[in-house]
């Protein structure tokens, strides 16, 4: 086996969480920091759950860049199985291999089940790249929407993330030598089971308040012009105390961002709102709810008080 | 059908979760002592006799308390847990563990680390933040708080005035939690009771009738038990993305094949089929618990209780004049705790009304948790709305869009002379995918049998025209 390679350390307390977070243009709060921190601690599987585009799906890349580990992403989808999650063997070599031991026409049953059921046969899908990895060094697993796959999955996954270890019939138990940093994402499009959660340390995403969002948008959107993007972030932090079928998120306000820099404006004016609301909203009834009087209410809002702190 | 047998148990996530549960009570003092179904108290039970167990029986507590790492603070988790848990948090015994260690991590300086701690170990729904973070501030911040509440509490569970100022307002769950009440045996007078029922309670706004299950008649009980127990809802099954090995099957399971090949050693095997798997659909079931309701709720909660313990996808709603998830509530295996604890929960028992308000809330918070994977929906109501169907049929559209297949349950659909004249039958009827009557246990049945021939689809006659026909028709329409 390769000696580990060298990689940063990780973080001694919430404080250093929060600064390398920082440091890697994740504008965090503490709280977040708080279970990152802890997750890493005490080695569990970290469970985000929020609404779309809160940025849950952002920490485990910036987790992994910070930390200077490998990323592993498995998207969930509904009828995940383990060929396509776990591990799948590589049927059309072990057929070359079959046919080649008829040829060579010493095979017998036992010789020939250990040929071509060793690890050289096996493909490897995300879950077990995670868990034994290639170069050694334990990667961040981001397990991401798990609530778009159904309940056998999750049942599943029971075994990996409390020993993070995977039993292949065939070959046995593969334990990790070190356990990967694991990140789980879910929308809440379903309830993902107790027994999961139990296992995992559980952080609600929220959307960020107006000053982080602030922060958030000129480090992510640093060509928008500062009241340009003072506006945006008011304008945004508004809507989403209206009563909207689906809030814009703040993925929708770094759309926003970059739409607005793409039409040269310098300053919101209700008619642009109207034009681009379709950034922001993603259903007819919300888009229908901001009216043109509405929109440009909200437009002198905004203009007149800046951010509501 | 119906099919009548034992409920199958070899379901893997169910089975643990259950089994994690009880190892949570098993750990505190054991079952209630008392299960007479006082009115509020009744509710949690065993959640007081759990709290009780926290302020009283210290030995238990000491005992758990030495298996941990630390002494004073790991004891004060300890207590901080079991309050969590009597609030009715789903806190298992390896928490504490988890929790001690989480707060030896992050160290005690700063207050909101140790919090946050605390709770990214302990929490793990949205739902349970607030009430995790008003635990949290009054166990470990403002221990006078404690005293102040027992104080405010104690007298007007004797029948006296309080003489300060209530505390601050904490969720009823909490303050239960937080101050169990005495053994029954200390109160023989019925009427406090109902003072600390009322005390208990969320708004005064909105009609407080907790509806007492204990007045059905024991007859009554044990025949609709014995009937609704054993009903099921087959809904017809579709075919999942998932598969499985199969006699016959559409895919070549490579797999198989090939250990099947090296077992001939190379020489010619038959091919191994994987088939799709095939298991009914995610059931959303949104019943309607209002005055005109009252009859039937009773007996449906029954069969509701039935069919959630059935099939591990169903999620049940119930609503007045707001919605309210009884899901958690009807999971128990005993039907009568899992009533006792919906009583508790409900607060706008047979009250009044807003189908529409309800529906819209639905669709806002849960549609979006609950209708995956080709949900259908039950509508369980009278379709008499207090807001006279005002925007009801724009939110039962978007309901009706969202699912697989709305199906209405109408308890006055079984009058001779049923008209759709009430604004909210009419405003809701143009939606719906099916429209049945339920009123009594052999309506049930046929429900299962009716839905079984429709073949799991959308129809695509409109509901209304088959509204009269559907309907048996054996009593007249009353007035």
């Amino acid at each position: 086996m390769l000696p580990p390679q060298p990689t940063p350390a990780l973080p001694l307390d919430v404080d250093a969480t929060l600064a390398l977070l920082t440091a890697h243009d994740y504008v965090a709060e503490r709280r977040l920091a708080t279970a990152v921190f802890l997750a890493l601690k005490l080695r569990r599987p970290l469970f985000l759950e929020g609404e779309a585009g809160v940025g849950k799906t952002e920490i485990a890349k910036v987790l992994a860049v910070a930390l200077g580990k490998p990323l592993v992403r498995l998207q969930c989808y509904e009828g995940l199985d383990t060929a396509a999650a776990v591990y799948e063997w590589n049927y059309p070599r072990q057929m070359i291999e079959i046919r080649l031991a008829e040829a060579a026409g010493n095979v017998t049953r036992d010789s020939l089940a250990h040929d071509i059921f060793t690890r050289e046969f096996l493909l490897q899908r995300p879950l077990l790249q995670a868990i034994d990895p290639a170069d050694g060094v334990a990667p961040v697993l981001l397990i991401d929407e798990l609530d778009r796959t159904d309940e056998p999955f999750e049942a599943y996954l029971l075994e990996v993330l409390s020993d993070f270890q995977i039993s292949i019939p065939e070959l046995g138990v593969i334990r990790a030598a070190q356990p990967p940093v694991v990140v789980i994402t879910s929308n809440r499009t379903r309830e993902i089971h107790d027994a999961i959660k139990r296992r995992c340390l559980y952080h609600w995403v929220d959307y960020p308040d107006a000053l982080r969002e602030l922060d958030i948008l000129r480090r992510k959107c640093p060509r928008a012009p500062e009241n340009l993007a003072r506006e945006i972030v008011a304008f945004t932090q508004r809507l989403r105390s209206m009563d909207l079928f689906k809030a814009p998120g703040v993925a929708e306000t770094l759309d926003w961002a970059e739409a607005l820099i793409a039409l040269d404006r310098v300053a919101l004016d209700p008619q642009t709102v109207g034009d681009t609301l379709g950034v922001l909203l993603k259903y007819q009834d919300d888009v229908g709810a901001l009216s043109p009087e509405v929109a440009s209410k909200l437009v002198a809002e905004v203009q007149a008080e800046g951010i509501r702190v | 059908m119906i099919v009548a047998g034992p409920p199958q148990d070899d379901r893997p996530l169910k089975g643990e979760a259950a089994r994690s549960d009880v190892s949570g009570e098993a750990i505190v003092a054991g079952p209630p002592q008392d299960d007479r179904p006082l009115k509020g108290e009744a509710a949690r039970s065993d959640v007081s006799g759990e709290a009780i167990a926290t302020m009283d029986s210290a030995p238990t507590a000491r005992r758990q308390a030495m298996l941990l790492p630390k002494g004073r603070l790991a004891e004060n988790v300890l207590h901080f847990v079991r309050v969590l848990r009597a609030t009715g948090m789903p806190v298992g015994p390896a928490k504490v563990i988890d929790a001690v260690a989480a707060v030896e991590a992050v160290g005690l300086a700063n207050r909101t680390d140790f919090r946050e701690a605390l709770a990214a170990v302990l929490v793990s729904r949205h739902e349970q933040l607030p009430l995790f973070e008003q635990a949290f501030d009054v166990f470990w911040r403002n221990p006078k708080l404690l005293e102040k509440m027992v104080a405010a509490l104690l007298p007007r569970v004797y029948g006296r005035v309080p003489d300060e100022e209530p505390p601050p307002e904490l969720p009823a769950r909490l303050a239960q939690a937080l101050m169990p009440k005495k053994a029954p045996e200390a109160r023989p007078d019925d009427e406090d009771e109902v003072d600390l029922d009322a005390a208990f309670s969320f708004s005064a706004r909105e009609v407080l009738q907790q509806k007492d299950f204990a007045t059905m008649t024991a007859d009554e009980v044990t025949q609709v038990k014995a009937m609704l127990a054993r009903l099921r809802l087959p809904l017809p099954e579709r075919p999942q993305r998932r598969t499985r090995a199969a006699a016959r099957g559409s895919r070549v399971d490579l797999r198989a094949t090939l250990r099947a090949m090296t077992g001939a050693a190379g020489a010619v095997a038959p091919l191994a089929w994987r088939a799709r798997v095939r298991r009914p659909p995610p059931l959303v079931v949104l019943c309607d618990i209002s005055g005109s309701m009252d009859r039937y709720a009773r007996m449906l909660l029954h069969f509701l209780h039935a069919i959630t313990n059935d099939g591990h996808r169903v999620h049940t709603l119930v609503f007045g004049t707001r919605l309210t998830n009884i899901t958690r509530h009807l999971a128990h295996r005993d039907v009568d705790v899992a009533l006792t604890r919906i009583t508790s929960a409900v607060d706008d028992w047979a009250g009044g009304t807003r189908i529409g308000a309800s529906l819209a809330e639905f669709n806002r918070r849960w549609s979006r948790r609950v209708l995956g994977q080709n949900a259908v929906v039950l509508l369980i109501s009278d379709g008499l709305d207090a807001d006279a169907g005002e925007g009801l049929a724009f939110e039962v559209e978007r309901l009706s869009k969202s699912c697989a297949r709305l199906i209405w349950l109408n308890p006055l659909l079984r009058y001779a002379g049923f008209e759709a004249r009430p604004a909210g039958i009419r405003a809701i009827l143009p939606h719906v995918d099916d429209f049945l009557p339920v009123h009594n246990v052999a309506s049930l049945r046929d429900l299962a049998g009716a839905l079984e021939g429709r073949g799991g689809m959308r129809r695509s006659t409109p509901a209304v025209k088959r509204a009269i026909k559907v309907s048996p028709a054996q009593e007249s329409w009353p007035g």
